[in-house]
This record gives C-alpha cells, sequence and structure tokens, in this order.
C-alpha cells in the first residue's frame, strides 16, 4: 500500500488519535483505584524531565530578564536593584535636559523596519517554498525522501560561515558582480549587500528549509483524489490549486510563515554582516544595549516588547483563524 | 519506553551533561584567556604551553564593551582579559579585577615608559601591559588620482572625496568613532552639552550616506580585496593590509589621532590566578613580544624586543608614529555618565 493510499484512509476516523489516551484512563477508573494512580504517576514522571526543562532553560531565563527590565541600569552595565519603568519609558520617549518628556521614534522605527524586512523574507520564502513543496510532494516517494534531505543540507553549515559565503558572492568584486561584468552585462557593480536587500536574501536563505518542510508535510497528506475531483468538475489547473490544494494546505503555509517570520524579527547575524552594520534590526540593537550601550534593562525590556508583540500577533492569528476554520492546532510539522 | 522516547531521554540528558559540564571545575594546568579578535599570536601561545605544560584556551571579542558584558554576566570564566586603557580603570572602579601586582612579576623591568606607570593604573597593581596603537585612517592609495594626495586630516574620512564616497569603512567601536568625530569637531568627547552632541550625531548622519559598513572585525582584508577603499581602522591592521599590498598608507589625523594601549588583567572571578600570572610574564618577555607585535602588527611596550622584530614591521608607515606626529597621539577619556548616556543616543540615531 502506498503512503498516499494509507494517507487518503485518514479522514474517515480524523478523532481517532487525539482519543485513545482518555479512554485508556477511563478503562483504567473502571478497574481499581490503584491502577489509576499507578498511570497518573507514570504520566507525571514521563512529563516531568519535559516540564522541567521547559521550566530552567525557558520560565527562568524569561522570569529573569523581566525583572532585569524593570530594574536600574548600573553604571558599566549590570543592574542595580531599584524598581524602575525607565527602559519601558524610553522605549518611546527621550528624556530632555530639564527631565521632560519627548517622543521619539528611533526604537520604532528599528522595530518598523524589523517587521518590514521579517515580512519580506516571509513573503518571498513562501513564493518560492510552496512551489517547491508542491514539486517535492509531486514527486515518487523514493525520490521524495532525498529532495526533502537536499533541502535541509544548508543547516549542516554553521549560519556564520553560510552568512560569510554570501559576502563573497555578493560583494562589489565578488563572484556575481565579478562575473557580470567580465561577461559585459552591467559596468558598475550591483549593489546586492550591505543594503536591504542583501538582508532579505540573507534571510530568504537562512529561513526557507522553515517555509517548505510544513508546506510539504500538508501537501504529502493531502488527499489528491480530491483534486482530480476538481478537474472532473472542470477545473483547470489553476482553479484546482486556488480552490483545492492552497485551501488544504494552508495548516502548512500558516505553520511556514510564522517559523520563518519569527526568527526573521529575532535575526542578529545577517544584518550584521549582510546589512554591513549599517540598519539596525531588533536584535542588533538589544546586542547593543548589552554591548557598547551597557544598560542591561533597556535590552531585556527590549525582548520583552518583541515578545509581547509576537505573542500578540500570534493569538490574534489563532482567533481569527479558529473563527475562519482552521487552528493552530490542526497545524503539524513533519 | 518506545525507541522514540529513548533517544529523546537520550539526547536531553546530552544537552543538560553540555550545558552543566562547560562550567567545568579549574584543573592546574589550564588557562582561559580572553582576548580581541586577531589579537593573539598562535606561535606564542604554542610556546607558552611548551614551556610551561599549561594548556590555553583562547576565546576572542570584538569591543571593551563585549568584554566587560561577558565578565559581568559570568557563567564563563576567564583567567586573563585584556581591556584598554580607560576600561582598565572602570574595571578597577567597579571592583572587576584581581590585584597581582604587576611591578612584581620578574619580566616587568622590561616594560618602557610610560607603559609602566599610566594614568588608569599609576601602581600597575591590577594590569601589565600588552600592545599599544593608534586608530587612524586606512586607505588605497590606487584610488587617487596622479599627483593626488590625502591630507592627514578627518575631513578625509567625514567628508570624503569623490572616488571615497560609498567606499568608506567606520569601526563599530562606539568610543572610537566618537573621538574621531568629536576631534574632527574640535569638541572634548566627553561633553555634556546636547548642542555638542547634536553638532556630531549631524556630522555622523551626513557622513552616513558614503559609508559602506560599519565594521571593526576583517577591516584589513576588506581594505587589501578594495571592497572598502577607506577604512577607519587601527593601525596593525592598517599594517597588515600595507604588508598584502603596498598600495595601503595610513593618515595621522592632525585634529588628533587617538592612542590606545591594551592590558593584560586578571579578572575577579579568575580560577587558575597563578597559571595567569606565569602567562603575563611570559608575554612580558622580549621573545613572546617581539613575536606576538610581529603577528599582531601592534607595537609592544618591552625593551629589547625592537632586535627581534620582523623587518616590515620596521618600515611599516602604520606602525611608526613620525616624529612630527608625535604630539597627534591623545588617549580617550573615561567620560561621565550623562556624557555617555548623550553618546549613547546619538550611536542609536546614527545605526537605526
Amino acid at each position: 500500500m502506498s503512503t498516499r493510499e494509507a494517507q487518503a484512509e485518514r479522514p474517515v476516523e480524523p478523532q481517532a488519535a487525539p482519543q485513545s489516551a482518555p479512554q485508556a484512563a477511563k478503562g483504567a477508573m473502571r478497574g481499581d483505584l490503584g491502577a489509576v494512580r499507578r498511570e497518573m504517576a507514570r504520566r507525571l514522571a514521563l512529563l516531568t524531565p519535559a516540564m522541567g526543562i521547559i521550566i530552567l532553560v525557558m520560565v527562568v531565563p524569561l522570569a529573569l530578564m523581566l525583572t532585569y527590565s524593570f530594574l536600574t541600569s548600573a553604571r558599566y552595565g549590570g543592574v542595580i536593584w531599584e524598581f524602575s519603568t525607565d527602559a519601558y519609558l524610553q522605549f518611546l520617549f527621550v528624556r530632555d535636559l530639564d527631565d521632560s518628556l519627548l517622543f521619539n521614534d528611533t526604537y520604532l522605527r528599528i522595530f518598523a523596519r524589523s517587521f518590514g524586512l521579517s515580512l519580506a523574507t516571509m513573503g518571498v520564502a513562501l513564493l518560492i517554498g510552496f512551489p517547491a513543496a508542491l514539486f517535492i510532494a509531486l514527486q515518487p516517494p523514493k525520490y521524495r525522501t532525498m529532495l526533502i534531505f537536499l533541502v535541509t543540507i544548508p543547516f549542516w553549515t554553521n549560519l556564520l560561515v553560510r552568512n560569510y559565503a554570501w559576502i563573497l558572492l555578493l560583494r562589489d568584486r565578488g563572484l556575481i558582480n565579478n562575473t557580470l561584468m567580465d561577461l559585459g552585462v552591467i559596468s558598475q557593480p550591483l549593489p546586492l549587500i550591505y543594503n536591504n536587500f542583501g538582508i532579505t536574501l540573507g534571510l530568504v536563505y537562512s529561513f526557507i528549509p522553515f517555509m517548505v518542510l510544513p508546506i510539504y508535510a500538508s501537501l504529502e497528506k493531502l488527499d489528491w483524489r480530491l483534486v482530480e475531483a476538481a478537474y472532473d468538475l472542470g477545473a483547470n489547473r489553476w482553479e484546482a490549486l486556488k480552490r483545492v490544494i492552497i485551501p488544504l494546505a494552508k495548516p502548512g503555509i500558516i505553520a511556514g510563515s510564522v517559523l520563518v517570520f519569527v526568527p526573521s524579527l529575532g535575526a542578529y547575524i545577517t544584518p550584521q554582516l549582510l546589512g554591513g552594520g549599517r540598519n539596525l534590526m531588533i536584535g542588533n540593537l538589544i546586542q547593543l544595549q548589552f554591548g557598547a550601550s551597557q544598560n542591561w534593562p533597556f535590552g531585556a525590556a527590549l525582548a520583552f516588547i518583541l515578545l509581547a508583540i509576537v505573542l500578540l500577533a500570534l493569538v490574534l492569528w489563532a482567533l481569527r483563524a479558529r473563527r475562519s476554520g482552521t487552528s493552530l492546532k490542526e497545524v503539524e510539522i513533519g | 519506553m518506545s525507541k522514540k522516547t529513548w533517544m529523546a531521554a537520550v539526547s536531553v540528558a546530552a544537552l543538560t551533561g553540555m550545558v552543566f559540564g562547560g562550567a567545568g571545575s579549574a584543573k592546574a594546568d589550564e588557562l582561559f584567556v580572553f582576548n580581541w579578535t586577531n589579537y593573539t599570536s598562535p606561535e606564542v601561545i604554542e610556546k607558552f604551553e611548551e614551556e610551561t605544560g599549561i594548556s590555553v584556551t583562547l576565546d576572542v571579542y570584538t569591543s571593551n564593551e563585549d568584554l566587560m558584558a561577558k565578565l559581568r554576566a559570568g557563567g564563563a570564566t576567564y583567567d586573563v582579559a585584556l581591556p584598554s586603557d580607560s576600561y582598565v580603570a572602570r574595571m578597577i572602579e567597579e571592583d572587576m579585577l584581581h590585584a597581582f601586582d604587576a611591578r612584581s612579576l620578574s619580566n616587568f623591568d622590561n616594560v618602557t615608559e610610560p607603559h609602566d606607570a599610566p594614568y588608569y593604573d599609576p601602581e600597575r597593581q591590577y594590569s601589565a601591559p600588552y600592545m599599544w596603537g593608534t586608530t587612524g585612517i586606512g586607505y588605497n592609495k590606487a584610488a587617487l588620482e596622479d599627483g593626488e594626495e590625502l591630507e592627514h586630516s578627518w575631513k578625509e574620512l567625514f567628508e570624503p572625496r569623490e572616488q571615497f564616497q560609498g567606499e568608506i569603512g567606520m569601526l563599530d567601536e562606539i568610543g572610537d568613532v566618537m573621538q574621531a568625530a568629536a576631534f574632527y569637531l574640535d569638541i572634548d568627547a566627553c561633553t555634556e552639552d546636547p548642542d555638542d552632541w547634536r553638532q556630531i550625531q549631524e556630522l555622523l548622519l551626513d557622513q552616513r550616506e558614503h559609508v559602506k559598513v560599519y565594521s571593526a572585525t576583517g577591516t584589513d582584508a576588506s581594505l587589501v580585496s578594495g571592497e572598502i577603499l577607506m577604512h577607519h581602522m587601527w593601525n596593525g591592521a592598517a599594517h597588515r593590509a600595507w604588508r598584502e599590498d603596498s598600495n595601503i598608507d595610513y593618515l595621522y589625523p592632525e585634529e588628533g589621532v587617538v592612542f590606545w594601549a591594551d592590558n593584560m588583567v586578571i579578572p575577579n572571578s579568575a580560577r587558575n590566578i597563578e597559571n595567569a600570572k606565569k602567562f603575563i610574564n611570559f608575554m612580558m618577555s622580549e621573545e613572546a613580544a617581539a613575536m606576538t607585535s610581529n603577528f599582531t602588527g601592534y607595537s609592544n611596550t618591552v625593551r629589547g624586543a625592537s632586535a627581534m622584530l620582523s623587518d616590515d614591521l620596521r618600515e611599516s608607515p602604520a606602525v611608526n608614529v613620525p616624529e612630527e606626529f608625535g604630539d597627534r597621539l591623545k588617549m580617550i577619556p573615561p567620560c561621565s555618565q550623562r556624557s555617555d548616556e548623550l553618546r549613547d543616543r546619538v550611536w542609536t540615531r546614527v545605526l537605526q
């Protein structure tokens, strides 16, 4: 039985998997109480390592950051244990000489640039990633694994090294410009690097596997008989794509977009190297606070403001998606 | 438990081991050195390891602020670090350094004036000299017309001639950049007057459109490759570029050249203090100092090392400060908190 046929059977019993666990518990309940306790203890024991790791490496550092963001900055980095909201005020306001607050859009602009570049990255990654995923999903199963494997190959090399490689390709006397100039196509080097173009290109390159993999995952499970039905009902290829394939691949598209957008927002290496350090993104701004500016509370506050915006956006997205019938829960990766 | 669960459990265990194992305990034969990038001669380290049997682990940073942040954050502990002049004073003030009395080390007698008693640590209680140098302008003479010559002035960097427009590299070191702008505008870099800072900001914003990249790493390589035609840079990097391409020249702006000195210190959190002292003493030996200069392209502070310097160092325009320019060299003093705040604001505005 081919994978495709196996998947075709799935819609018949979509609820089967999530229900099996509670059913087992119910079965145990009908037995003796000891069995229930053992079952609960077993689950707790299995959950503990995961919860422990999450608390240790996520909740604790976040709590520390939140605390730091409400403290007073010490002279040369570090904090003084005095409550202060200065870090958050500093995001929007500057203290004038007489200590009155003036509106300041410097940091907002950096946030706006980061969101703009991340949206562009997401858009380009989707435009390239969706057709790629569709192509892979349409290959015979034995080639698919190979192609997916190829998508993940760039991850084998360190991101920093790959970004340096792009510098060699893109710079004024780099491979691309030199080749084009030798061929006489251009007389002046194209400005491919140290600008927003270079940053976007680098981000798309870095994060595109995160777009391809989830879309492929949802396309691979797609019931192709529905597409055949669309053809039978008179749809052309474009109609079938627009009205059948894309709606069914939507969970993958949403997951891929989130997975590209969020890390792009926090990108640090790419804007530094391919942007030439001229156009700060949020990641660089935060680094600057812990480095040159030696203002840890403000760095922590910036990280929190970013976190809050991303969470808010995801919650709104999830709410909207639920109203329109798809929920993030349906999104599966791999 | 399924195979998958086991795999997950094993990887978690491995990861935890990596996280906690990383903070390993001190051993008698270990030394952790935290130095600037491109600033440690591998041969010197090898020699030290051979002579003492101490194994050296090197980690690098690109700015004094990064160094302070890393030390303050804890986690990684270093036995030797190399802050620049005014940062030594700040770290002493913040009680971050171990007093080891550098003058008690046998090789300290080799140290030349004025490095034996600098303003930031006059008694040399907490620090020993490493290298010193200047921050000026490196550029590629190939970009000049026949007979054209550049002035020894910051004007060439801040208001570049046509062929250098869009081809400028600036250090992304806030202190060096602000001091250069302040020199050019004849303003005290420690000023607390917002109007002064406004002028500096205007200058840097106007210059920004001509700047291709703000970076402190690989400045020599980008100058040699022709990617950057003029770079705000440290003289050692300019020297290394000149060694590759004799068209590279170095300017000593008449308005003032930053003169800096880096120092070996032992952070308070160091675990191998005796090894650190051995290392610092070793680095002040004639041979180690000469080897380090040959590698980094910066001047050392050790008497008797000059005999072992490579020929190119003795001829280099970037290393040998011409006699008549000697009075242009000035150190960046530590500034007040108010001044630093205004400075940060300007820097963020320039890079926004």
